[in-house]
């Protein structure tokens, strides 16, 4: 069993500055980390490895600049097998389709993936929708929020979702994509052997020629959405207090939504 | 300071001190107070490949030596020497079967307790045998394919937690010191159970108990080594393992340092960081001083231990390592807390635990009077070999 775990380097959030003209965030001099919910991807990765170390095979995948490969010797030091880097100018820039789109070149390549596991959301964009994208773009069916994985027969999973609306128990066959929160567990500390053989191990780096796709595919040029401006909003603090019957607080509130243009009033 | 340490010793240290740091900080308090055996620890320093420091690679370790072992009890102890008296014990009780295990007893226990899936113990003391060791009543008899153990051995660490021991008996009460035996005995034979745990002033996580054995039925294939042959096997584990009790006082006190000049230099008393003060200065360099010099003892005697098959002088050199740092810990601990005051006392602090934990380095593995007793005499040995003459 291959499982490719998806893993973003991310600025460590006290430090995080804003490129006025491209409205997307500085990386450059940031020191870098691994997204915290990338941990416990690669933990879940790690524990379906535990059921049977010779069989299941765990390869980290990350895009981002040559810097990214930092991240990916953390989880080869922590019991990754291999390490893939995607890594080309041409990749700058890249709003959620781009990067799931090359991502998705990136595991087509690999070929014999089982399962894919991302974080729920990497903590600079928090938009949450990479996973669910790279499913989809796979074909393959996704789970999100997953807090527990099991192995139900060798090729179908039952994982428990944790929801706003409640907690789903879902069977899901492979090849699948899950996004795992922390309660598939504490990512394991670094392994003596493993660290060593990291320090020596020669990162796979793929760029966009190597995927075969075209510089307007990817990157700034591939993305559908750009960012205009990233700022802090103002947050006006009114609060009105509705009294009387429950009936006539209703009937208020029902008003002052619909004074604010609440869709569908 | 810059030990000359290899690119492998200086990547034990980092990551034995990252769970130091992300892992039995954040704990230790805790487990201290409840006395509780730090399970999940364990399965960090498993994870890590740590148990496997001084077993032989082709049984699943890591292969090294004295020094590796010192580098990464020391970190351990810069957390909590509860916990890493528990890591230690482990190497401490496999070390018999490293030493003089037959290959059938070394390819059943030394893997697993490589990974960490098994703890070991070393069990020598008895209600009436510390000190002195000779005095160990807990009887092994051969009959047919099987011994028959029957005893009681005391203050055991890892007792109840770990499931292979390194047991201590005699075969021969007929021969004295040359009588005694060392067999492994598994959690789980028939007739061997353990007593009370032990409520202790320090080291609090470790759990310390009473190993009974009642008509204790083992085979004959768990023997070490041949019969009559368990106060060798005592005394060669021990050349090997106290260094490391030194490397936990030194680590232990490198804690209290740390905390010390962090304290003193944020602490304003009459307006000014008490660091300012000479007689906190002084303090702090007597302590760092005493740190540094147990550290240098520890590790070239370590690499001196390590080079050799079996160094002449290895007991003599093993017991200043461990009375050394351990007296240096106890002393630093305690100004540790002194700087800290009224801090220093409370539980809020991790001072006043060091101090009680430091205790344990003077007493255990060998009371600090017994290791002077084996300078001296090794001291009294080597001068009467020597024939030039010192004083005219």
């Amino acid at each position: 069993m291959h499982i490719v775990v998806c893993v973003k380097q991310v600025p460590e959030t006290q430090n995080v500055r804003i490129d006025p003209t491209t409205n997307t965030l500085i990386r450059q001099g940031v020191a870098s980390i691994l997204n915290p919910f990338d941990h416990f991807a690669l933990e879940a990765a790690f524990r379906i490895k535990d059921m049977n170390r010779e069989s299941v095979k765990v390869t980290v995948l990350t895009m981002g600049p040559p810097q990214a490969k930092e991240v990916l010797v953390d989880a080869l030091s922590r019991g990754a097998d291999h390490a893939v880097l995607l890594s080309d100018r041409a990749f700058a820039g890249a709003d959620t389709w781009a990067t799931s789109y090359t991502l998705s070149a990136a595991i087509r390549k690999m070929g014999d993936v089982d399962l894919v596991i991302c974080g729920k959301q990497a903590i600079d964009g928090d938009t949450a929708q990479v996973g669910p994208e790279l499913a989809t773009l796979l074909d393959i069916p996704y789970a999100t929020y997953v807090s527990r994985i099991e192995f139900v027969e060798p090729r179908v999973l039952k994982v428990i979702r944790q929801t706003d609306e409640g907690t789903a128990l879902w069977k899901i066959p492979l090849p699948a994509l899950l996004t795992v929160l922390k309660d598939v567990g504490r990512l394991r500390v670094r392994s003596y052997r493993a660290t060593l053989r990291a320090r020596r191990y020669d990162i796979t780096v793929w760029d966009a020629a190597d995927l075969g796709l075209s510089e307007n595919t990817v990157g700034l040029k591939g993305s559908f959405t750009q960012v205009i401006k990233v700022f802090s909003p103002q947050r006006a603090k009114e609060r009105v207090m509705i009294e009387g019957s429950v009936q006539e607080q209703a009937a208020r509130l029902y008003e002052l939504l619909k004074e604010q243009g609440v869709p569908g009033l | 300071m810059e030990y000359f340490l290899t690119e492998e010793q200086k990547l034990l240290q980092e990551i034995a001190y990252e769970i130091v740091r992300e892992r039995i900080r954040l704990v230790r308090a805790e487990l201290d107070e409840k006395e509780e055996f730090p399970w999940e620890i364990m399965k960090d320093l498993a994870q890590a490949d740590l148990f496997g420091i001084w077993i032989p690679e082709a049984y699943g370790g890591l292969g090294m030596g004295i020094l590796e072992n010192c580098l990464v009890v020391e970190q351990l102890a810069r957390g909590c020497i509860g916990i890493a008296t528990t890591f230690a014990a482990s190497g401490l009780g496999a070390y018999p079967i490293i030493l003089f295990g037959s290959e059938e007893l070394k390819r059943k226990y030394l893997p697993p307790i490589a990974r960490g899936e098994k703890l070991a113990a070393f069990a020598l003391t008895e209600p009436g045998a510390g000190s002195d060791v000779s005095a160990i009543r807990t009887r092994a008899v051969r009959v047919g394919d099987e011994y028959i153990l029957n005893g009681t051995k005391q203050w055991i660490t890892n007792g109840g937690e770990a499931d292979i021991y390194s047991v201590f008996a005699i075969t021969d009460p007929t021969k004295g010191p040359r009588g005694a035996s060392c067999f492994v005995v598994e959690k789980g034979d028939p007739g061997f159970s353990f007593g009370k745990k032990e409520q202790k002033l320090g080291i609090r996580a470790s759990a310390t108990r009473e190993l009974i054995f009642n008509d204790c039925r083992i085979p004959k294939e768990r023997l070490i080594g041949r019969e009559g042959m368990g106060f060798i096997i005592a005394m060669k584990t021990f050349d090997k393992s106290r260094p490391g009790i030194g490397a936990l006082g030194v680590g232990l006190a490198q804690e209290a340092l740390d905390i010390s000049v962090e304290y003193a230099r944020k602490r304003i008393q009459f307006g000014k960081p008490i660091i300012s003060f000479q007689v906190i200065q002084h303090k702090l360099a007597d302590m760092a001083t005493k740190i540094e010099a147990a550290r240098s003892l520890i590790y070239s005697a370590a690499r001196y231990l390590d080079s050799k098959a079996d160094p002449p002088d290895a007991s003599k050199i093993a017991a200043m390592c461990k009375i050394f740092a351990s007296d240096v810990a106890v002393q630093v601990a305690l100004e540790a807390v002194q700087i800290l005051g009224g801090y220093g006392y409370m539980r809020d602090y991790p001072v006043e635990k060091l101090l009680r934990d430091s205790k344990i380095l003077q007493i255990y593995e060998g009371t600090n009077e017994i290791q002077r007793n084996i300078i001296g005499q090794e001291l009294n040995k080597e001068y009467g070999r020597i024939k030039e003459t010192f004083i005219k």
